[in-house]
């Protein structure tokens, strides 16, 4: 309608054929090249540019996504990433508890997490964030330090608080994304697009848990740090200006295998599976265990427990 | 798979712990389980070798009864073991309680039976059975491997020293970058 009246500016008079499509191949490229320009990354290809969300791709689709992607990191690492696309495994809501009496703090999780997901180095994107607490105030934010760095943990007083993505029930992130960018994954799994996030940081405004992260900067990842095993929703190399977060490292939590962070754990006080397995470590804890949700009062309904397991 | 584990080790629980008993455990399985000093359940869960010092094992290298007969007074090691400093409750307790005088490449319960190195959790567990109990599901302890498929275990000394048993402290790693430390450098932050 709007290419008609556009096109006939006198009504009546004939729309020379051929003209319409013309112009469209015109304006198609120049909004790329405008596009292009805007966002600062002159980079970016006609075919990235032109990608759909990857919910709205078809699986021929997500295979073309997958091979340019698996040639752009084999250009800029010259290594040989392989960018998986493994669906939610059926009958399985992941969830995570984390033992409090038991974290010391010694931050190992953090560090493997960056390592297994591929992380800005410097300076350095951290998913997980670990808060030490005085034990005579208990869980108070108010008092919580995420700096300290003394040289042995625990230290006399004091308890340790991991934070990392929650996994939502009711996301918080998910309901302001002005795009769709991020979405629950059937598994339980928050998950983000990176190609189709516009780094507006709504997101980070409004996750209660401080659990985004937003690459400001080109990510600065050395070739001999990239962990090849990458998922296209988790842990393959970002981009500059958009946003991301803990996926309970689903490039291995689909194949079964545990997270970097629990494999890691000095104290094994990082428990994972499946919540809808009876039989599961992580069903044990919430029938048997003290347990509580962060911020419970937010009704952001947690996958991620916090217990106290002596 | 975590109930299979369960009923395996089971056995020895039930004996010890008549909360377990509730689980049935067939008098043949309890006497199989004993006779093979409860052997781990090698197709389940791989238990990595117990943390001895370096070269200290098998025992009997030195303790040969027919070279050295065993002296079972209680005493404070004067010539030996002078490295061991005992901080599990060493007023109620020393050495033979838990290694056996007479074969001394296992370890004793209680009761006088014998139990291998590879599953001291036994031993452990007589005192800190609600620990065990915990252990034997995956809650207290690590576990690694895959969390709907196989899985590795550690046994308790392998985090707990048995002769010293608190959990060492840790130099922690690095801490996040304070925001004002990071600086705009061409694009990019650095």
């Amino acid at each position: 309608m709007m290419d008609q009246d556009a096109c006939q500016p006198t009504p009546g008079a004939p729309c020379p054929s051929g003209e319409n499509n013309g112009r469209r191949e015109f304006l198609g490229a120049a909004v790329a090249a405008v596009a292009t320009a805007l966002t600062g990354c002159g980079k970016l290809s006609k075919e990235e540019f032109l990608q759909h969300n990857f919910r709205e791709l078809s699986k021929e689709e997500v295979l073309t996504v997958i091979e340019r992607l698996e040639k752009e990191y084999k250009e800029k690492y010259g290594k040989d990433v392989k960018v998986a696309n493994t669906p939610a495994l059926p009958g399985v809501m992941f969830g995570y508890a984390l033992d409090l009496s038991r974290c010391i703090g010694c931050r190992r999780c953090v560090h493997a997490c960056v390592k297994e997901n591929n992380q800005s180095r410097d300076p350095e994107i951290q998913w997980i964030r670990v808060l030490e607490m005085e034990k005579e105030e208990g869980v108070n934010l108010q008092v919580a330090e995420q700096y300290y760095n003394p040289a042995e943990v625990p230290r006399e007083g004091h308890f340790y608080m991991p934070v990392q993505c929650q996994q939502c029930k009711k996301p918080p992130c998910v309901k302001v994304c002005p795009v769709g960018a991020t979405w629950k994954e059937k598994d339980g799994i928050v998950v983000v697009d990176y190609n189709w996030c516009i780094g507006c940081r709504y997101c980070m405004a409004a996750c209660p848990y401080g659990a985004r992260h937003f690459n400001w900067g080109e990510p600065n990842l050395p070739s001999k740090d990239v962990n090849t095993d990458t998922h296209y929703l988790g842990n393959r190399p970002r981009a500059k200006g958009v946003v991301e977060k803990c996926t309970f490292c689903v490039q291995r939590t689909r194949k079964g295998l545990y997270t970097a962070c629990v494999e890691v754990c000095p104290t094994g006080s990082r428990k994972f599976g499946n919540l809808l397995d009876k039989e599961s470590e992580i069903r044990y804890v919430l029938e048997n265990k003290r347990v509580f949700k962060f911020k419970e009062e937010l009704n952001t309904q947690p996958n991620f427990f916090y217990f106290y397991g002596v | 798979m975590t109930r299979l584990l369960r009923l395996s080790i089971l056995p020895w629980v039930a004996a010890c712990l008549l909360a377990f008993a509730a689980t049935a455990v067939t008098a043949e399985e309890h006497k199989k389980s004993h006779a093979a000093v409860a052997e781990a359940p090698k197709d389940l869960v791989q238990v990595p070798k117990p943390p001895f010092s370096e070269g200290i094992f098998p025992c009997s290298q030195c303790h040969d009864p027919k070279a050295m007969a065993p002296n079972t007074t209680r005493r404070v090691l004067k010539d030996m073991h002078t490295d061991i400093s005992l901080h599990h409750g060493p007023d109620s307790r020393w050495c033979l309680d838990c290694h056996d005088a007479y074969n001394r490449d296992n370890l004793h319960l209680a009761g006088g039976k014998l139990v291998s190195f590879n599953t001291s959790y036994q031993l452990c567990g007589q005192c800190h059975g609600d620990k065990l109990r915990d252990w034997r599901v995956g809650i207290h302890g690590k576990r690694t491997g895959s969390w709907n498929g196989a899985k590795q275990y550690l046994l308790c000394v392998h985090c707990h020293n048995p002769h010293s048993p608190h959990f060492k402290s840790l130099k922690p790693m690095p801490p996040p970058a304070r925001p004002e430390a990071i600086q705009i450098k061409n694009g990019g932050a650095k």
